[in-house]
């Protein structure tokens, strides 16, 4: 069971991953209100929403075939029917009273998704309704409710506790966003709140036969405070068994802020949640065909692209899992590709651009480069009319100001020289202008060939055709 | 006068439906028994003003040009819905409920609200927020319940048809206390939408009239497949007015072996058994049945009832609508003393059964086993139905009671419903019409069918009251 290089202080750390994942569809799980996010507060909220007294849920067909195609994605099995359970507490932002979850028949079973070459279980991933808003901070002596969220559909996906370390359970939740966002399940956004996560951690001697106790930390909204938040975790917990002290079951709070988990209800005051099947709706059945028809409208998954970029452009497999770790660079690589170099678009992609968007924290969709007028870039490299150097200045400018790329060569007059007369020229009296170094390279100083390119692009600010420069230079000194 | 009297009359031109609406409103405002919660003279005028002005479109229809009145707990567009709670006490509704929509759709015209046992939880009509209803044949004694109000209206004659819902017997029992026919439907024929749920899984609404023409008639407008309700059945259109002259031929209907086994009044037994004598002398065969396995029902309906209730009961917080406690400073507060004063007693003792039958460590005993004798009567019926087309059976153990009498001892008003639930509880569509008279009181007998045999009920029932005058009778 023990991986001794995840052990920590001679402790090895146990952790499944629970992540809520708010499902792209037209409308709502049971309602016909629409699930949109950013709009104004209480807008979009139906009778049902609202939960009327005499209103009655019906079941969102385009969530059942999200939840499927996770399923299929993962390698899982579908249930056989739809049957979903109450789960009852009160709180002002559910106002039914009960959320409809599936507690004994998850649409999802027993799926799998491999990280790092390690496989991952998924014990379930059952559909549910997310619940309304609550905001205590708006107004100073009251609290406010948003229903926007109540009855939005969630794929909650539980995993088995496979997973060893902190920077694993970031891993396998990079993948299970690969794969929703790859599929258009959802957009995987965790700023917004559409990718939500909750972790279970505990920690065990390698030699030992049974898990320790764990902790359940809520709500963790960002990769990085994954990490943060289940390292912080293990270290607390490590600390109360060495001191001899035992771990208490219970759920905890990440305060990303001072980096640390607080206690938020132990298990004496866990709820009773009294499930019980909803009689509202009847179990819907999940027919073969319509597992087929899901099947057959299903978009590629991520290795399943890979191959093909490997095959049909030629691409390594570092390149081709680096261009398809995530969809839209994917995309964007095969629009770039339509019209341009593939090696060269693929080095420009992973090099450069990657480096920009690391560099703002940003992803493709919010840059202001778009796939055409890269590839436009990149064709201007193959067919010479800018160099490398200076199409890193012009990368710069889209970057900055979204510009054309035939714009931005234009205007700053940045075309690379590639006539051969006028480059002869420039040469001729750079040659003239050093003799002594002439004489020199004649005299058998090779060295020297870099220097008389170097005046020559320092003469022509980097815009000489540097492999016509070459043949010239090496033509003019024999 | 009964339904069809009055529908013809408003067919024939002989009186219009502002008429009919100002004569029920008369009388409706005469009352001396409690029977509504609220009634609504501008809209009904108006409403009546309109299908007289489009009397064609209406002519043809069901229920044309008739008032009907309402069980307060189907929601209404802009008119209070009360469900006979002070929970709902100022509660308006933006929406109809579907059954309120098909009626209006169908010719009727709604004058007035019914009283009902609070949020339907009860036999007696006596846990309403808005009083206890009398029944019509004796004002000391109660209608019977939940929908007490719904028929009492139409025995008193105020309407000749109403709306009532029965998860337990919620409609065929106070049809028997109060001499007049009603049914409920198979579970799915008749839209939930809008009903205020008691438990979902039972909750079946459906036509009280005087007879089963009246019942069938507005059964044609009631029923429809509503996508709005997941359990809605989805199925051919029967029209149920017309059925009743058509000829089903001999049937075999079961009726109960060793009755006298089962505590039922010998005034009641004396009622079943003249009615057996004109099934018989209908040219039906009698079959007996074994139905004291079935009584075990009545356990299983008190644990899943009080179970889904439970749950569909806690939208009533104080939170978004309905009665809330003044000056709460926190949300605990507001929850506990919202519902400790919003709700009487009955549904708070159903709530905390039904809290009690789900929890951790008392689900398997309970909830589970409920739904396990569920599952056993479902299939009892279904090996019933192999052998005979119809089972008879009494409606209710004795006729009306006085009011406070039974209030007090759970079990025995829970035992009023024995003979009801059974069909609540396998979903099966079941009739009560009057068939004796004692005392100067009503008694009743039912006919359960198998799914969707609504027709074949109405049909037979209608067939009864061609040959006999129980239902002919009025306070």
């Amino acid at each position: 069971m023990a991986q001794n290089d995840t052990l920590i202080k001679g402790w090895q750390p146990v952790i499944g991953l629970e992540v809520h994942v708010q499902l792209m569809t037209n409308t709502k799980l049971f309602s016909p209100a629409k699930n949109q996010f950013g709009e104004d507060a209480n807008t979009l909220v139906d009778l049902i929403d609202l939960g009327l007294p005499g209103v009655l849920p019906v079941l969102n067909e385009g969530a059942m075939k999200q939840g499927i195609k996770f399923g299929l994605a993962t390698n899982a099995k579908i249930a056989e029917t739809m049957i979903f359970d109450r789960k009852n507490y009160f709180y002002p932002d559910l106002p039914k009273g009960y959320q409809i979850t599936q507690l004994h028949y998850p649409i999802v079973r027993d799926g799998v998704v491999e990280v790092n070459g390690k496989k991952i279980r998924i014990h379930q991933a059952h559909l549910e309704e997310d619940a309304g808003k609550s905001m205590h901070d708006k107004y100073d002596d009251k609290s406010v409710i948003d229903l926007n969220r109540s009855g939005v559909p969630l794929l909650e996906i539980v995993s088995e506790p496979d997973i060893r370390s902190a920077s694993e359970a970031v891993n396998y939740l990079k993948k299970i966003h690969q794969i929703i966002t790859y599929l258009d399940i959802s957009d995987g956004n965790m700023s917004q709140g559409s990718m939500r996560c909750d972790a279970n951690v505990s920690i065990m001697k390698p030699e030992d036969k049974e898990f320790g106790t764990r902790a359940e930390i809520k709500n963790i909204n960002s990769f990085k405070f994954v990490e943060k938040a289940i390292n912080f975790e293990i270290k607390r917990q490590i600390k109360i068994l060495e001191a001899n002290g035992t771990v208490e079951q219970e759920t905890r709070l990440y305060d990303s802020i001072k980096d640390e988990t607080r206690s938020m209800r132990t298990k004496e005051f866990a709820n009773d949640y009294r499930y019980f099947p909803c009689p509202d709706l009847v179990p819907t059945n999940i027919t073969e065909e319509l597992i087929e028809s899901v099947k057959e409208n299903m978009d590629e998954l991520p290795e399943e692209k890979q191959d093909r970029f490997m095959n049909s452009y030629n691409l390594n497999e570092y390149d081709a899992g680096v261009i398809c770790a995530d969809k839209e660079t994917a995309n964007f690589f095969e629009k770039v590709v339509e019209n341009a170099d593939v090696q060269l678009a693929a080095k420009w992609i992973i090099g450069d651009l990657n480096a920009l968007l690391n560099k703002h924290d940003m992803d493709l969709q919010e840059s202001k480069i778009d796939a055409e007028n890269f590839s436009e870039l990149i064709q201007k490299i193959t067919d010479n009319t800018i160099s490398g150097k200076i199409a890193k200045e012009v990368l710069e400018e889209m970057w900055n100001t979204g510009a054309k790329v035939s714009e931005v060569i234009d205007s700053k007059g940045m075309q690379q020289i590639s006539d051969a007369g006028e480059l002869e020229n420039i040469i001729e009296i750079i040659l003239n202008e050093n003799t002594d170094q002439v004489n020199a390279y004649k005299s058998g100083k090779d060295k020297l060939f870099g220097f008389f390119v170097g005046q020559v692009m320092k003469a022509t600010q980097g815009k000489a055709n540097p492999g016509l420069v070459n043949e010239l230079l090496k033509k003019k000194l024999s | 006068m009964n339904f069809k009297q009055q529908r013809d009359n408003f067919r024939a031109k002989k009186i219009s439906a502002v008429e009919a609406v100002e004569e029920s409103l008369r009388k409706i405002k005469d009352d001396q028994l409690n029977i509504f919660i609220n009634h609504f003279e501008q809209e009904a005028l108006s409403n009546a003003r309109h299908i007289d002005n489009n009397f064609d479109d209406f002519i043809a229809k069901p229920l044309s040009g008739v008032p009907i009145a309402h069980k307060d707990i189907f929601c209404t567009e802009g008119l209070p819905t009360t469900c006979g709670s002070k929970m709902l006490e100022n509660f308006i509704p933006p929406y109809d409920s579907t059954v309120v929509k098909n009626c209006l759709d169908a010719g009727s015209i709604m004058v007035a609200k019914t009283n009902m046992d609070e949020f339907a939880m009860g036999s007696s009509n006596e846990t309403s927020y808005f009083g206890a209803v009398s029944n019509p044949w004796n004002h000391d004694l109660v209608p019977g319940g939940s929908s007490g109000g719904a028929a009492a209206c139409v025995s008193a004659n105020l309407t000749t048809i109403s709306t009532g819902t029965d998860t337990g017997g919620s409609i065929r029992q106070p049809a028997a206390l109060c001499g007049i026919t009603g049914l409920k439907p198979t579970y799915g024929l008749v839209s939930r939408w809008g009903m205020i749920a008691f438990c979902s899984s039972m909750d079946q609404a459906g036509p009280f009239s005087r007879d089963a023409f009246g019942c069938a008639a507005l059964l044609d407008a009631m029923a429809s497949y509503d996508e709005k309700d997941s359990t809605s059945t989805k199925r051919q259109d029967t029209n149920f007015e017309e059925s009743l002259s058509k000829n089903f031929g001999s049937l075999k209907v079961g009726v109960i072996k060793n009755i006298q086994e089962l505590d039922i009044s010998e005034d009641v037994i004396n009622a079943y058994e003249t009615s057996k004598t004109v099934l018989s002398g209908l040219g039906h065969k009698l079959v007996e049945v074994d139905f004291s396995e079935l009584s075990s029902g009545i356990c299983s309906y008190y644990v899943i009832a009080p179970a889904e209730c439970s749950s569909n009961l806690s939208r009533f917080d104080g939170v978004k609508y309905g009665y809330r406690s003044k000056g709460e400073k926190d949300i605990a507060n507001l929850y506990m003393n919202t519902r400790s004063d919003g709700f009487g007693d009955e549904v708070k003792k159903r709530i905390l059964i039904g809290t009690h039958v789900l929890s951790a460590g008392f689900y398997d005993a309970y909830y589970l086993q409920a739904q396990k004798v569920r599952r056993m009567i479902k299939l009892k019926f279904e090996n019933f139905f192999k052998d005979v087309d119809l089972i008879f059976m009494p409606t209710t153990l004795d006729q009306a009671f006085e009011k406070n009498r039974k209030s007090d001892d759970p079990n025995r008003m829970y035992k009023e419903d024995l003979l009801t639930i059974p069909a609540n509880l396998a979903g099966l569509p079941a009739i009560s019409f009057p068939n004796g008279f004692k005392n100067n009181l009503p008694i009743a007998g039912q006919l359960i069918g198998k799914y969707f045999a609504e027709d074949l009920l109405l049909n037979t029932t209608n067939k009864i009251q061609e040959v006999t005058d129980w239902h002919k009778m009025t306070p």
